[in-house]
């Protein structure tokens, strides 16, 4: 239908997620009338995420470089990791700039109804490094979820004999949220982790 | 568009979009429905958790052309003790793998249904070794392919019975014998699944016994769909 460059790039857009044959219509007839540089800023970003990162080794987040910044920072807290799911979810738990210590994505959660099991998560990976360093606690922090509860478990099974002390994080309410629409099991579990108030 | 309501458990989720799921429920009316969820992975959905995979839930959904909608959810029951024990999730799993197989779209089938409500509540009560094995038995009889056990499926000689292979259908003796040996007690269990003494065979204790009849249960089931359980092949808690 059009020039083959541009139905080249139509093409190649309409491949990204969530992006339907109109819209990657649109999106290539504004590359088309942006300025040069503008366009290819957008090349050399896609040039450079391909190019440049990787898996970091430790944790396996995404990392520019030979190491993750959580990683190679030192002032971070090396004793204490957070298993999570997704390099997403590191970002997640980062805004609340509560947590100090060190990740570890497992990139995914067990599924077996998808035929994911703990050989195709990062979780050999994560008995290495509890088996090296000196790490004294592990955050179970994957979605609260059936997928992501089932790996805590499988998790917390298979880390218990190490000695270390295993947590899983708290399940509740949100803040802001309403009682009267919380469902039985969210708000079963906040009464199960009440706590006493500070007077 | 016409609102519907019924009561169903969720098979499965997937993830649609941004913040939205496709729910797959067996329903007690409708069969199998696929219905989008719009908003429940946002933290403040006010679906919460009632749509996860295992809840049992009554619900509201508009019906669409190629998918529904949710509009309403409350939930039956959670199976919380099911959720909380990895032993038994992964047992659930293969109940909610095998139902999502079998069950049809807009094909009702509330015995099917009714199985799968009861078979999770047995496991909410307690862990039990052959639910999966019952179950997946109990689906095949109900389908038409409970494999035949009382004589040799390919001379018809009494026995001894000394293997079983789901293609031929049945129990064979040892000169037709092909696809996998069987026990003569690991037999004598089938028969008692099939054969209404299911109550006394739950009560068996997980062993090799249990473990063999697990086995056979579910290659017989995959050889039914013509495809392989997941479920069982990736078993975190074994």
């Amino acid at each position: 239908m059009y020039t083959a460059p541009l139905q080249a790039l139509i093409d190649e857009l309409g491949r990204l997620p969530g992006v339907g044959p109109k819209s990657a219509q649109r999106m290539a007839f504004h590359l088309l009338k942006v300025a040069p540089e503008d366009a290819l800023r957008l090349t050399e970003a896609i040039t450079a995420v391909k190019e440049r990162t990787t898996l970091c080794p430790v944790c396996f987040n995404v990392a520019e470089g030979d190491l993750c910044d959580m990683c190679a920072d030192t002032r971070r807290d090396p004793s204490l990791v957070c298993v999570v799911e997704d390099p997403r979810d590191i970002v997640a738990v980062e805004k609340t700039q509560e947590f100090r210590g060190c990740y570890h994505v497992l990139h995914g959660a067990l599924n077996p109804i998808e035929g994911i099991g703990p050989d195709q998560l990062r979780v050999r990976e994560l008995l290495t490094r509890l088996d090296g360093d000196a790490i004294t606690e592990v955050i179970l922090c994957t979605n609260p979820n059936l997928e992501g509860e089932a790996t805590a478990m499988y998790l917390a099974r298979l880390l218990r004999p190490l000695g270390v002390r295993i947590t899983r994080i708290a399940s509740g309410l949100p803040v802001g949220g309403d009682l009267e629409y919380a469902d039985e099991l969210t708000l079963g579990r906040a009464l199960e982790g009440r706590r006493d108030v500070e007077a | 568009m016409t609102l519907y309501r019924d009561e169903g458990v969720v098979l499965r989720t997937m993830r649609l979009g941004e913040a939205d799921r496709i729910v797959t429920v067996v329903t007690r009316g409708h069969g199998k429905v696929r219905a989008v969820a719009k908003g429940v992975r946002k933290t403040k959905s006010k679906f919460g958790g009632r749509l996860e995979p295992l809840s049992h839930v009554a619900l509201q959904c508009w019906a669409g052309r190629e998918l529904d909608i949710v509009t309403e959810a409350v939930v039956l029951d959670a199976f919380r003790s099911v959720r909380e024990d990895l032993s038994r999730v992964t047992k659930a799993y293969t109940l909610l793998e095998v139902v999502d197989q079998v069950a049809q779209e807009g094909h009702r089938n509330p015995r099917l249904y009714e199985m799968l409500v009861g078979a999770l509540k047995v496991l909410d009560d307690q862990d039990v070794p052959l639910l999966v094995a019952s179950f997946l038995l109990k689906m095949l009889a109900a389908e038409g392919s409970a494999p035949f056990l009382e004589a040799c499926v390919s001379c018809g000689s009494a026995g001894p019975l000394v293997a079983f292979d789901q293609v031929e259908g049945g129990a064979l003796c040892a000169s037709c014998r092909r696809g996998r040996s069987v026990s003569p007690e690991g037999l004598a269990l089938l028969r008692r699944i099939l054969g209404g003494g299911l109550s006394s065979a739950l009560l068996e204790p997980a062993g090799p016994l249990a473990d063999e009849v697990t086995e056979l249960a579910a290659e017989a089931m995959e050889a039914h769909l013509d495809r392989r359980l997941r479920s069982v092949r990736s078993n975190p808690a074994g």
